[in-house]
């Protein structure tokens, strides 16, 4: 008896004694995420693709297989029953041949008659040219679309008549007008300007360009990764890509200038002609899918459940060598519902209901006072791998600042107004990957702000206290959020997970990704609190926190291994 | 012959320039462009010491800088492998520092370089940004590896400033890509 005591406690001087114990937890990757979207390794940039066919989802995506940098891309594919836990399969598309040698880029899958999906895609070609190329399923009959096939016809769209070879890529789902033609976006870049040059084919095969582009922005350069579909008015479904109802917007979507832009219009199918409420960087307007970290995203509609469903690929904010050390990089979002809000003049995102399954030891507060320069810690949950939602009231709101939001930069204002310098009303909001002795922190807040007769509320995210490392971007980002405070709450949503934060406000009319990479708060080391360094006393109306099980994320090959009994 | 007089008297008062119009064209295209960085003078001496530039349109200029970069990076790293070599001079953390800049160095002229010029290659020039971009963090995560004075802060301020000026050229490369 004595003996097996002493060997325990030797047992125990050897794990702790050393340090061992430390180390381990270091070498595991306490960047990766637990339930979004990534491969097992390497690199990855846009999601390519996404559908919903015969009760699977289907998500490719731009993918290096050989390094955690961007090159040799391939489409990666993988599948999935409820768009939260993925099957790994085998790459979809691989850059072998002439007219995708370099590279096989993004695109996006069209439904042709008979509920055939198609893939339309750019590859990056032997003589460097971005050319437009068809690829279709090798066996329908395969629910799971495992294997594909490119067009014998490829490429179908090439650079010719004054199209520049370096600028001319990603397109976009198709539609169909009520002529029967399909018609599809290309993104361009005409004389410095940004282009969505339009095509239209009977068959799929020939082509032939429209004169005149869909629509182009004089105040951008090149649109990358179009997206252009109908939203309902009543913004309860989402809406076919080729569906002519009346009762719908048009939605032009481009990345540029390191975020996802959209304007809003009316589309006339007989014509193809667009016309814009506001247009890119008009009169100040910039609405974008997100504030923060988020580029080359694609929508599609999931017929299943009626919804608009956005990815959004989100790059890492760390180094190339942080890269190679971790063996991958780049995430994907968590997919987004998208609906257009009730005043018809912007998007509502909102993440996906299925995420919530993975909700797990609810830890609920209600009307709880956050007294001005008070902070208080949401403990029982795994602070690095969490979902909060937290409604603020105020009632304080005669004592805001004054601002004139005109020709204020929303994010100019996060950065020179951190959460450390005190208003009035705010800033409040929530501490995320904070360390026990708050030197670490990844702060998501809001301020109020008086505007003639209205409220101008703030929101931000300022990932620059997010870790004592140095050798990583810790950028700040922010948004005006259309939100009246007189009349509603502010909400905020963030998912939590262990190197990023998706933060939705006010019930999803602002949302900023961002990336951060602590030091001292990572895995059980991860603290959150909500806070308010505002003069002004704020009320939580209510909190709900939870912890997030894990997705299973797995390689197709895994499950290939026999059972042992 | 009134006629030829005037055009000879004419031509006599045209500006020189006008004959030379390739070579001034473009250091008003290098010093319009070097303007817009945050490093004019690096920008300015790298372009001009190159022969290359001398017709080069934006897109010359960028790769111009960018085999700065790398011919620079490469430098510093043969710095860093003798100063690594003087093994019995160094205490433990200047070799550590040394040695973290190795790996950093190499992921400049292996990794940044290399998807840099495979973004001129294939015209996906974001990814050139974000490779000079990168470059200039990891010689500046080098410079700060060391707890005192470093051996490399003035070769590392070079690679730095270096990829910054070539991120700001591939910047104002894809806004303005036809129009220079």
């Amino acid at each position: 008896m004595k003996i097996y005591v002493v060997f325990v406690i030797c047992f125990f001087f050897l794990l702790f004694g050393n340090g061992r114990v430390q180390s381990l937890s270091m070498e595991q990757q306490p960047y990766r995420t637990a339930y979004h979207f990534q491969p097992p390794k390497n690199w990855m940039n846009d999601p390519n693709g996404p559908m919903y066919y015969k009760g699977v989802y289907h998500l490719f995506y731009q993918y290096n297989p050989y390094a955690a940098v961007w090159g040799n891309i391939t489409w990666a594919h993988s599948i999935s029953y409820d768009l939260v836990n993925w099957i790994h399969h085998d790459n979809a598309l691989s850059p072998d041949d002439p007219f995708d040698i370099n590279g096989c880029w993004s695109g996006s899958t069209t439904f042709l008659s008979g509920e055939k999906p198609v893939i339309l895609y750019t590859g990056s070609d032997i003589m460097n040219r971005q050319v437009q190329n068809l690829a279709e399923p090798k066996n329908l009959s395969d629910p799971l679309l495992r294997e594909w096939v490119k067009s014998s016809h490829n490429p179908l769209m090439t650079p010719v008549d004054g199209i520049d070879p370096k600028f001319f890529r990603d397109p976009t789902t198709a539609w169909q007008g009520p002529d029967g033609l399909w018609r599809v976006l290309v993104g361009n870049q005409m004389d410095g300007h940004g282009w969505g040059l339009l095509y239209r084919s009977r068959d799929f095969v020939t082509w032939t360009r429209s004169k005149e582009p869909l629509h182009s922005s004089t105040r951008t350069g090149m649109w990358e990764c179009p997206d252009f579909y109908p939203v309902s008015i009543d913004g309860k479904d989402g809406v076919d890509t080729s569906s002519l109802d009346e009762s719908t917007k048009h939605v032009l979507k481009a990345s540029f200038n390191d975020s996802d832009h959209y304007v809003l219009g009316n589309y006339m199918p007989v014509t193809d002609n667009f016309s814009v409420d506001t247009d890119f960087l008009e009169n100040g307007s910039d609405l974008r899918y997100d504030y923060g970290k988020f580029y080359a995203s694609k929508t599609f509609f999931d017929i299943d459940k009626k919804r608009r469903i956005l990815w959004g690929w989100i790059q890492e904010s760390d180094s190339t060598t942080d890269g190679i050390e971790k063996g991958w990089s780049g995430l994907q979002s968590i997919p987004r519902s998208i609906l257009l809000s009730r005043t018809g003049k912007q998007l509502i995102q909102w993440p996906v209901e299925e995420i919530e399954k993975q909700r797990t030891g609810n830890v609920s507060f209600e009307n709880k006072e956050l007294k001005g320069g008070s902070v208080f810690e949401v403990s029982g949950i795994t602070a690095s791998q969490a979902d909060v939602e937290v409604s603020f009231d105020l009632s304080n709101l005669k004592e805001a600042e004054l601002m004139d939001p005109s020709s204020v930069d929303p994010q100019l204002l996060c950065s020179q107004k951190t959460a450390s310098v005190r208003g009035n009303v705010g800033p409040f909001g929530i501490l995320a990957f904070a360390s026990k002795d708050l030197t670490e922190q990844t702060v998501i807040f809001f301020r109020v702000f008086r505007s003639n007769d209205q409220y101008v509320v703030l929101m931000c995210s300022d990932q620059s206290g997010s870790s004592l490392r140095e050798g990583l971007k810790k950028e700040t980002y922010g948004a005006f959020i259309d939100v009246d405070p007189l009349h509603e709450k502010i909400s905020l949503r963030s998912l939590i997970d262990h190197s990023i934060v998706e933060s939705f406000g006010g019930e999803g009319k602002a949302c900023i990704t961002a990336r951060v990479y602590p030091k001292l708060a990572i895995d059980n080391q991860t603290h959150l609190y909500a806070f308010n360094n505002g003069t002004f006393d704020v009320n939580i109306s209510t909190l709900n926190a939870w912890s997030m099980k894990k997705a299973e994320i797995v390689s197709s090959t895994k499950r290939r291994k026999p059972h042992h009994y | 012959m009134k006629s030829l007089m005037l055009m000879f008297v004419f031509l006599m008062f045209l500006p020189v320039n006008a004959f030379r119009p390739t070579l001034l064209g473009n250091l008003n295209l290098i010093e319009r462009t070097c303007r817009q960085t945050p490093f004019y003078d690096i920008c300015i001496w790298s372009l001009k010491s190159s022969p290359e530039s001398r017709n080069a349109n934006l897109k010359k200029l960028a790769q111009i800088m960018v085999d700065s970069l790398k011919t620079r990076a490469t430098e510093t790293l043969y710095l860093i492998e003798e100063l690594l070599h003087d093994g019995l001079a160094l205490d433990p953390a200047m070799k550590k520092a040394l040695t973290s800049c190795i790996e950093r160095y190499n992921v400049i002229i292996k990794g940044d370089v290399h998807e840099i010029n495979e973004a001129f290659k294939t015209g996906n020039y974001k990814f050139a940004e974000k490779g000079s971009n990168d470059a200039a963090m990891e010689a500046n995560s080098c410079e700060i590896e060391f707890p005192a004075k470093s051996p490399l802060t003035d070769m590392n301020k070079v690679v730095h400033d270096v990829s910054v000026v070539a991120a700001s050229i591939v910047k104002i490369m894809q806004t303005k890509f036809s129009v220079m």
